[in-house]
């Protein structure tokens, strides 16, 4: 095994982002949608975090994965004060079952 | 193989293998804690990278907040007297197939690719240059991110109540 750089990093978020996908598009509860998201937007923060460092680009990177961070919280709120409002309306939170926009 | 390389490999074997757990098994609730070892080995490699307020906040608001907030979700959208705590997959097999060729192509350009390579040498505490920055280049966006976290929450309260 050669010494961890860079692309070790980008490899394990490649892996977690491709696992990400495969959750969003195979799970049908939405919950579980969700954590897939979770999973996708924690890969795209080591990215973040990898180039900052090895890339000797400052701490603006840091800074971005900071952001993320702050909207995956606001997004988590959102989607699932959604999902709650969908489980009041249907009784279910399958996705592939919610197919009216209106009962 | 000295210890850094040593704690990668075993951060980076925890993240994706409980990530991996957290897209395969079927019940929920075993998918949420997996989910915090996912989250708890991406805190490791963000150490890893020096990024130690990263790491400390990942912990806090993913651990502490969104992972809480999930399980809340969990619970309050599945009948946890009749064990419906189950979910179901879809296109599982054409899913595979097509994540495993997006992950192939993504890996094979990532590692032929010539990355600059130049590490800088983080500080032993990442707090003040990141403060600092917060404070002076990136004050507007700090700004309109708390007006955006305010406006969610309100909006998840307004939403998510009883009418």
């Amino acid at each position: 095994m050669m010494e961890v750089g860079l692309q070790h990093f980008l490899v394990v978020s490649a892996i977690l982002f491709s696992l990400g996908i495969f959750g969003v598009v195979t799970r049908k509860n939405a919950v579980m949608v969700l954590m897939g998201i979770e999973l996708i937007l924690n890969a795209a923060n080591i990215n973040f975090i990898a180039f900052a460092k090895y890339g000797n680009f400052g701490f603006d990177g840091q800074l971005i994965a900071l952001f993320v961070i702050v909207l995956a919280a606001a997004e988590a709120a959102i989607a699932l004060a959604i999902v709650l409002n969908i489980y009041k309306n249907f009784a279910t939170v399958n996705v592939d079952e919610i197919n009216k926009l209106k009962e | 193989m000295n210890l850094y390389d040593f704690i990668f490999y075993f951060f980076a074997a925890l993240t994706i293998v409980s990530a991996f757990f957290v897209v395969t098994t079927k019940n929920i609730i075993y998918a949420a804690f997996n989910l915090l070892l996912t989250f708890f080995g991406v805190a490791g490699i963000y150490v890893l990278l020096g990024a130690d307020f990263l790491a400390i906040v990942q912990l806090i608001i993913y651990v502490g907040g969104i992972l809480i907030l999930m399980l809340f979700g969990v619970m309050l959208t599945n009948k946890i007297t009749n064990v419906q705590i189950k979910t179901e997959a879809s296109f599982v097999i054409p899913a595979s197939i097509g994540v495993g060729l997006f992950a192939g192509v993504l890996i094979a350009i990532l590692l032929k690719t010539e990355w600059r390579n130049s590490p800088a040498d983080i500080p032993i505490s990442t707090l003040v240059p990141i403060g600092k920055l917060l404070m002076e280049e990136w004050a507007f966006v700090f700004i309109l991110l708390g007006v955006l976290l305010l406006i969610a929450l309100i909006g998840a309260a307004s939403i998510a109540r009883k009418e």
